[in-house]
């Protein structure tokens, strides 16, 4: 079986959940003997440039690569090892997509790659991209501060343009697109190969906006719903909004959940506390989205009653200077720290420092970084507003409004020493057996049942 | 003859309110009225007044010949006063009757035979005097909370003034042998043990209504010959279950009522077969060989053992933390300490911090009011916080250099000894002048003096 995926970045550019997701995902499908056609767009390449190509009339950089799933596995049932061996043909498309999320994360990933000495965004592209191609007028020009503008749409429909070319190149059985960006590329290959689409909903709209939704964005994720023979969803929570707000037939729309990569013990230095208070963390964009106020909230009730703990909000949002604010107000600013924006290492540090984590999202399709700071040993209180609540054991949950709750939990947390023992025990082992091959494994049966309905 | 022991668990505990950590020090009261409410009124509606009914007329039908035994917690017979005064009165109508035994348990359904032989005599004390004042009959016979049992418990019971005791007839404690003899404790042969015949049991308590076991539906004819069947030797069958059997675990659809009144005037027809109470039982026969229980066995859950109550961390922080404060609630002399110490000790609070379950539900969220046993645990363990916050203020807790007596180790341990040795030798040559006190008047009164600031202060400039 070969499939055609359209997803997002790769090692080493990962800078998000969806590309940590997608990764994941294929490398349990290598191991579950599925072939892959890996394509993603990318506007910037630090890497070999020798195997670019050129592919249809608009003339579109290709980079092809082939990259090698070797490694060892091991098996659920037992102690036997398995191996996952196979080769992925992948392929990097000159686009300016990418991974949305928000435009403050955008900017950010902007400033960094030029103030971090790396070539200019604009010059990465331009190596690339032949002059005489057209794309490359429509570079720089994109506004993203605000709405996704018409431009984006341009790149998504030029990327839905290569995408159909891609598709008469290559031989697959069927289709498998990731968010609504791709949507249009996926409908765009189905409709020249007449192989079936599957729809990869990570997040929709809604989540991203809440009700004051881009109708543009709507409209896509929509046609790409219903072109699709087959709508996975990362939780029922994102299953229940692709079958009421988008109207799609819940006979065709299933639940497969994100697991996680495991865990590598990548602090090399251990990393010694300097504070002797509990730390309590919450990370993540600083968005309506995300529940922050919430968190301060909870954060002040139990600086009220208790002396032996910090709170930190580490990230960037567009409700920062908001909550810097509301922090003063609150009178908490002694122990309630900021870090503005976290990367890598920072994170698996922030992690590493903290005895709580807090993710009090207002609504959250999946939710994986609980799941990272599980895997650091850290006890993790989350919202019930979340997809990962849906499998989690071994987590408080509460409902993002609930303050008294989420301030009763850390405060529980902080105080009685065997609720976080029994966090340690049994949290890592919860988020170590959720593997990516078997979530693979339960994609593919869907594939099969796409392929063969009768059986 | 072959005798039938029906003997039946009626406990209810009082569950707790929702208890944020900021309610500690402001708010004193910790239960859920309207659900403790709701629950008892549901169950005495579905399950403990019709099978009452059932059961008293089944006695005055079958006078002499019917026998049943019950063991009535004391938080549940509190519930009842408070909340169902009419039970309390159907009880009592079965009492009268006497053809019904009650039994002996922990007032509070607790676990305390696992934490304090003082208070584990001081609960069964206190149900005593409870079942004596509302039925005007004393048990005899020993229960202990969810069957629990073990060589060392029973010993425990035996100086309590019992000679039998029921407990689980667990698989891993018995082997080969067979339920429905009589044994003894292995330490002290006074003590005569009586077996829960768990298969029989759990056909009626869990099996009864299952459309997918491969006996349902279960007439009374057929479990009548089961019993029947039993080897000839053996003469009773010990049937222990829950009361809440009877139209709740059991729903009144299934047909457990009528199943049990035919089962009856089945077993009274029947020339061989007769009721029996666990203390005629213990006089009739003779035990026939030591029982040698080492660890606690229990009648829960596959395991039969303590994993549901003190299982995981959680629950033995909140168990420890319960039990360390004991001494300080008798010095307190506080009956609503005293009161409040004793709901604190339910063992379904502990049931509810079990993550045993977190596959299969189903037994553990009956009538569980929380969501996860982490929720469980913080609000018990905020509850008890105060609970010992108000404890301490009650007994001024007596403190050297601010750390409380109990607390003490190590070099301050040695330096607080060497102190109040210091101390008692001032105090003991004033004695052969001074008049002579009540000692245990004296102790209570003097020791928070002993400690103040001062005395030791100036003890300290002395040295």
């Amino acid at each position: 079986m070969r499939v055609l995926m359209f997803g997002w970045e790769f090692p080493p550019h990962i800078s998000g959940g969806l590309g940590t997701a997608c990764y994941g995902l294929t490398r349990g499908l290598a191991f579950r003997d599925v072939d892959v056609v890996f394509v993603v767009p990318k506007a910037y390449g630090d890497e070999d440039q020798s195997n670019v190509e050129l592919v249809g009339a608009s003339q579109v950089p290709v980079k092809k690569r082939t990259i090698q799933f070797s490694e060892e596995v091991e098996s659920h049932q037992g102690n036997r090892k398995d191996r996952i061996d196979k080769e992925l043909l992948y392929l990097e498309i000159g686009s300016r997509m990418v991974p949305y999320l928000s435009p403050e994360e955008f900017e950010h990933f902007i400033r960094e790659r030029i103030s971090g000495g790396d070539l200019k965004w604009t010059d990465a592209f331009e190596r690339v991209v032949p002059k005489k191609a057209t794309v490359s007028e429509t570079m720089g020009t994109i506004d993203f501060t605000g709405k996704y503008g018409p431009d984006l749409m341009q790149e998504v429909s030029n990327y839905a343009l290569i995408a159909s070319e891609i598709a008469i190149e290559h031989d697959f059985d069927l289709i498998h697109a990731h968010d609504w960006l791709t949507y249009p590329a996926g409908i765009a290959a189905k409709n020249v190969s007449g192989k079936p689409l599957v729809v990869h909903v990570h997040a929709t709209e809604f989540d991203r906006t809440g009700e004051n939704y881009n109708t543009i964005v709507y409209d896509i994720e929509r046609s790409g719903m219903e072109a699709a023979d087959l709508v996975i969803t990362v939780s029922n929570l994102t299953r229940n909004i692709v079958v009421n707000r988008y109207g799609i037939d819940p006979a065709k729309v299933v639940t497969v959940y994100n697991a996680v990569e495991k865990g590598e013990d990548k602090l090399s230095d251990p990393i010694r506390k300097s504070v002797d208070e509990k730390v309590v963390t919450f990370l993540g964009r600083i968005t309506y989205q995300k529940g922050p106020e919430y968190f301060m909230e909870a954060a002040a009730k139990v600086l009220k009653h208790t002396d032996n703990v910090r709170f930190v909000m580490a990230g960037s949002g567009d409700l920062l200077r908001k909550m810097i604010r509301y922090a003063a107000r609150l009178g908490i600013t002694e122990k309630f720290h900021f870090t503005d924006f976290l990367r890598g290492p920072e994170v698996d540090r922030m992690f590493a420092l903290s005895d709580v984590y807090v993710m009090p999202s207002v609504s959250e399709p999946f939710g994986i970084s609980p799941l990272e700071a599980m895997r650091s040993n850290v006890p993790v209180i989350i919202s019930k507003q979340s997809g990962v609540s849906e499998i989690l054991n071994h987590a408080i949950k509460i409902d993002f409004w609930d303050v008294d709750a989420m301030a009763d939990a850390i405060y529980g947390l902080v105080n009685y020493e065997s609720l976080s023992s029994m966090f340690r025990e049994f949290g890592r082992e919860e988020v170590e057996n959720l593997k990516w091959e078997n979530a693979a494994l339960q994609i593919k049966n869907h594939y099969l049942k796409i392929l063969n309905p009768s059986t | 003859m072959k005798n039938i022991c029906f003997y039946f668990q009626v406990h209810q505990p009082f569950r707790l309110k929702r208890y944020r950590f900021f309610d500690m020090g402001n708010d004193h009261y910790y239960y859920d009225d309207y659900l403790n409410k709701h629950i008892l009124k549901k169950v005495a509606n579905r399950s403990y007044l019709p099978t009452n009914e059932m059961i008293y007329s089944l006695l005055k039908e079958y006078e002499g010949q019917f026998k049943v035994t019950f063991s009535l917690t004391g938080i549940f017979l509190e519930q009842l006063e408070l909340y169902a005064p009419d039970l309390i009165k159907s009880f009592k109508k079965l009492a009268e009757t006497e053809n019904v035994e009650f039994l002996s348990e922990t007032y509070s359904h607790s676990l305390v035979s696992q934490a304090s032989p003082e208070e584990f005599s001081d609960q069964v004390n206190l149900h005593k005097h409870k079942i004596e004042s509302l039925f005007g009959v004393t048990p005899k016979v020993f229960r202990n909370t969810e069957l629990v049992y073990s060589d060392q418990i029973g010993e425990q019971v035996v100086k309590m003034g019992y000679d039998t005791m029921l407990a689980e007839g667990a698989k891993h404690v018995l082997g080969w042998k067979s339920p429905n003899y009589l044994y003894y404790n292995v330490l002290n042969p006074k003590l005569k043990v009586l077996l829960r015949n768990y298969k029989l049991s759990d056909d009626i308590a869990f099996r009864f209504s299952n459309k997918s076991w491969s006996e349902w539906p279960l007439k009374a004819e057929k479990y009548q010959q089961w019993l029947k069947n039993t080897p000839k030797g053996e003469e009773f069958i010990n049937l222990f279950m829950d009361y809440e059997t009877f139209g709740e675990h059991q729903p009144v659809e299934s047909g457990i009522h009528p199943f049990f009144e035919n089962l009856v005037k089945l077993v009274i027809k029947d020339e061989n077969m007769g009721f029996a109470t666990p203390s005629e039982i213990s006089a009739m026969h003779q035990p026939v060989a030591p029982l040698s229980v080492p660890y606690p066995s229990s009648w829960a859950d596959e395991e039969r053992d303590l994993s549901a109550w003190l299982g995981n961390e959680m629950q033995k922080e909140a168990f420890k933390k319960l039990y360390s404060v004991r001494n300080l609630v008798i010095h307190a002399q506080d009956s609503d300490l005293a009161k409040d110490y004793a709901y604190l000790q339910a063992s379904d609070h502990f049931y509810y911090m079990s993550t045993k379950f977190f596959a299969d539900q189903s037994v553990h969220n009956y009538f569980n009011p929380y969501n996860s046993p982490y929720d469980a645990f913080i609000n018990y363990m905020n509850v008890l916080s105060d609970f010992i916050i108000r404890l301490e203020k009650s007994t001024k807790r007596i403190r050297f250099q601010g750390t409380p007596l109990e607390e003490l180790s190590g070099e301050t341990l040695e330096a607080a000894i060497h102190s109040y040795e210091g101390i008692l030798k001032e105090l003991k040559k004033r004695r052969v002048t001074g008049k002579k006190t009540d000692s245990a008047a004296a102790s209570r009164t003097n020791l928070p003096k002993l400690a103040s600031k001062s005395t030791l202060k100036s003890k300290k400039e002395k040295n």
